[in-house]
């Protein structure tokens, strides 16, 4: 008995102690806080993209066909040869794609692609930026399944370092528009480049998801 | 028509010509240079092939007009006096046969060793690829290439 009352003073002691210093800390803690003089939390924000997974999957359908067929494709090739004509055969000549996507030694796509397409079936279509993906990023797309591509374009590591508003820039890049003026003997891609600015804007502003296959 | 000065192999021609003018036309039927030749007028076989500011272009797809204010090199301007090491190679291997397409092949040969002045058997298929002959002396193409290459080494020289 006598034990017990010794032990519930000691237990007592560091208790109160414990109190007092604790109160301590939460005044000087209050006190410093009044005189802090930096920025406070910003406001937090939420993004306005409109996370809705079927929008965004049904969207990317669209884009899907339109990057497979070989307006597209035929420049992202899974070798190093480009492609060639509605068949997407590989390019007449082998010219192979070189470190800069530019092509080797004489055989340099703008030997042949001038800066507008040229007259007549099945010439050299042109462009002034005429090249396939570099070789340090390539960018395929042919074999690539619908998850796979989807994938791969928002993933910074492949697809040029571009963010949501850099791909969403490049709807309209001049290669990318050079697919919708093809030359003559080549079919164009399966909807009109507005229609398929609007399902890549939609795919990305609803969150990119990728199909499940 | 529009006036157009063309430099070419070191020479300037003033001519008046349609811009849209194949630039081969204007080499052989304006400048009167025959070195050059017409294959298939689609950038199939490369007959046509030119040095258009040190690359080799096609001239029968390319404009007169991309050609104003850059240097053209012909076949009769790579050397004055037929000395670069490619065309003393196709010599001493007596490449041609009918020789049609060989200002084009020598053409495309010599940017090849100006980028690459020890081609490997790959690297020369890969340059020569786009240039055809009816011919086929693509292994004497090929060995000229070495030849060339080794000829521009001890030359200390480079395309």
């Amino acid at each position: 008995m006598k034990q017990k009352s010794e032990n519930g003073m000691k237990l007592f002691v560091p208790k109160k102690a414990a109190t007092v210093l604790s109160i301590f800390i939460f005044i000087v803690a209050v006190g410093a806080s009044a005189f802090r003089n930096d920025a406070p939390v910003k406001q937090i924000t939420f993004s306005t993209i409109n996370r809705d997974s079927v929008e965004s999957v049904q969207a990317f359908e669209i884009v899907y066909k339109t990057l497979m067929s070989p307006r597209c494709m035929n420049c992202h090739p899974a070798g190093d040869v480009p492609l060639q004509g509605d068949d997407s055969h590989l390019h007449a000549m082998g010219p192979k794609r070189g470190l800069d996507g530019k092509g080797v030694y004489a055989m340099k796509c703008s030997n042949c692609h001038q800066e507008t397409n040229i007259a007549g079936l099945h010439m050299p279509p042109g462009n002034p930026e005429w090249h396939l993906p570099p070789a340090a990023m390539k960018m395929v797309f042919q074999g690539k399944s619908a998850h796979e591509l989807a994938k791969q374009l928002v993933d910074k590591k492949q697809n040029g370092n571009k963010d949501i508003k850099k791909l969403i820039e490049h709807a309209d890049d001049g290669l990318v528009l050079a697919g919708w003026d093809p030359g003559e003997g080549r079919t164009l891609p399966p909807v009109t480049h507005a229609e398929f600015k609007k399902a890549w804007i939609t795919w990305l502003q609803s969150g990119a998801y990728a199909p499940k296959k | 028509m529009a006036k157009i000065t063309l430099n070419i192999n070191k020479k300037d021609y003033p001519l008046d010509a349609d811009p849209q003018m194949p630039l081969l036309w204007a080499i052989r039927d304006l400048a009167g240079l025959k070195g050059t030749k017409y294959g298939c007028g689609v950038a199939q076989c490369g007959a046509c092939v030119v040095h258009l500011d040190g690359e080799a272009v096609r001239s029968c797809v390319t404009k007169v007009s991309r050609a104003a204010g850059k240097k053209v090199v012909t076949i009769e301007g790579l050397s004055e006096t037929n000395s670069h090491p490619v065309q003393k190679a196709w010599q001493e291997i007596d490449v041609p046969q009918c020789g049609y397409c060989h200002s084009g092949q020598i053409m495309s040969a010599a940017v090849l060793l100006r980028e690459k002045p020890n081609p490997t058997n790959q690297d020369i298929d890969d340059a020569m690829a786009g240039n055809i002959c009816r011919c086929g002396t693509y292994l004497r193409i090929r060995e000229a290439i070495h030849t060339a290459a080794e000829l521009q080494k001890k030359a200390g020289t480079k395309g």
